[in-house]
């Protein structure tokens, strides 16, 4: 298993190469579409290199889960009601969501992800 | 005026690498607007022809079942402008190939000197909702084999492409 360090670096070369920014942009608490740029067919890219890089097999809706961002069961008024913050936190236990729980707007949520829930997302992944 | 950015191919094996030709011609009308007074071809069209020859080469791969489609320039480099009477030879190696996408890498050549690199993301869309017809066979097959992709194509085990009977 590698360090969180050696994932960190790893998770970084796959920013760096899908995103087109430069290494120093990628701090842990960068969020990937607010500081990093990243658009939605980002994602894809991002899911195919950290496959690669580590071996892993990241399935879909695991990063981004659009299926509860757009469930009329999770959200209500444009917003992520309790059983859809419930849900996001069972499905993504390595997203830090307190600041998007202040505002559970829909909007919001793309500019929750950072780079730190990305290297914690990749060290549950190799831990199972 | 159709899209076709590629004359044919001189090299295609099955899911892992193609090379196609474009010879470039002062008769292109784009070649005149681009810059007025000094004819080139645009950079973007050299993309788009890196894009058509990795394409083929990943909707092959997967038997024309999903929408390939471009959907991100990962990056690109181009070192000099092609101009009427070069021969651009494209080159396309799959960097990795999943049902859902694929990562190319795609040089572009004139002579011995490359004119231009980069890695081209293609999203393969399943058809259905937002997805329209895939492609009518009878068009698609005429492009096919106006590249001479069955003439000189190679399946995994290096026997000959067997052309599809849509």
């Amino acid at each position: 298993m590698p360090s969180r360090d050696e994932i960190f670096d790893k998770v970084k070369d796959a920013l760096v190469e899908a995103l087109g920014v430069d290494e120093d942009e990628v701090s842990p608490s960068a969020t990937l579409v607010g500081d990093l740029g990243a658009e939605s067919i980002d994602f894809l890219d991002i899911v195919f290199r950290l496959e690669k890089a580590f071996g892993i097999k990241i399935l879909r809706g695991e990063l981004f889960p659009e299926d509860v961002l757009s469930s009329s069961e999770f959200v209500t008024n444009g917003k992520v009601n309790e059983a859809g913050l419930k849900e996001l936190k069972a499905r993504m236990p390595f997203v830090d969501l307190t600041k998007f729980e202040a505002n559970p707007s829909v909007q919001n949520f793309p500019n929750t992800l950072t780079v730190e829930d990305m290297v914690r997302y990749v060290e549950s992944k190799l831990a199972a | 005026m159709r899209w076709f950015w590629i004359d044919r191919f001189n090299e295609f094996v099955r899911g892992k690498r193609a090379t196609a030709v474009k010879n470039v011609s002062l008769a292109e009308e784009h070649l005149h607007d681009h810059f007025p007074g000094a004819a080139m071809m645009p950079n973007s069209l050299v993309v788009e022809g890196m894009a058509q020859t990795a394409g083929l080469l990943v909707a092959d791969a997967i038997e024309f079942n999903r929408r390939v489609v471009l959907a991100k320039v990962a990056a690109a480099e181009f070192h000099f402008d092609a101009v009427p009477g070069d021969t651009l030879v494209y080159k396309a190696e799959v960097l990795d190939l999943k049902p859902t996408g694929s990562l190319v890498k795609v040089t572009s050549t004139v002579g011995d000197r490359v004119q231009g690199e980069a890695e081209l993301f293609f999203a393969h869309l399943e058809p259905g909702d937002g997805v329209p017809k895939l492609f009518e066979p009878d068009e698609l097959l005429r492009w096919l084999d106006h590249m001479h992709i069955y003439d000189i194509g190679q399946d995994e085990a290096g026997q000959p492409l067997a052309r599809p009977d849509w």
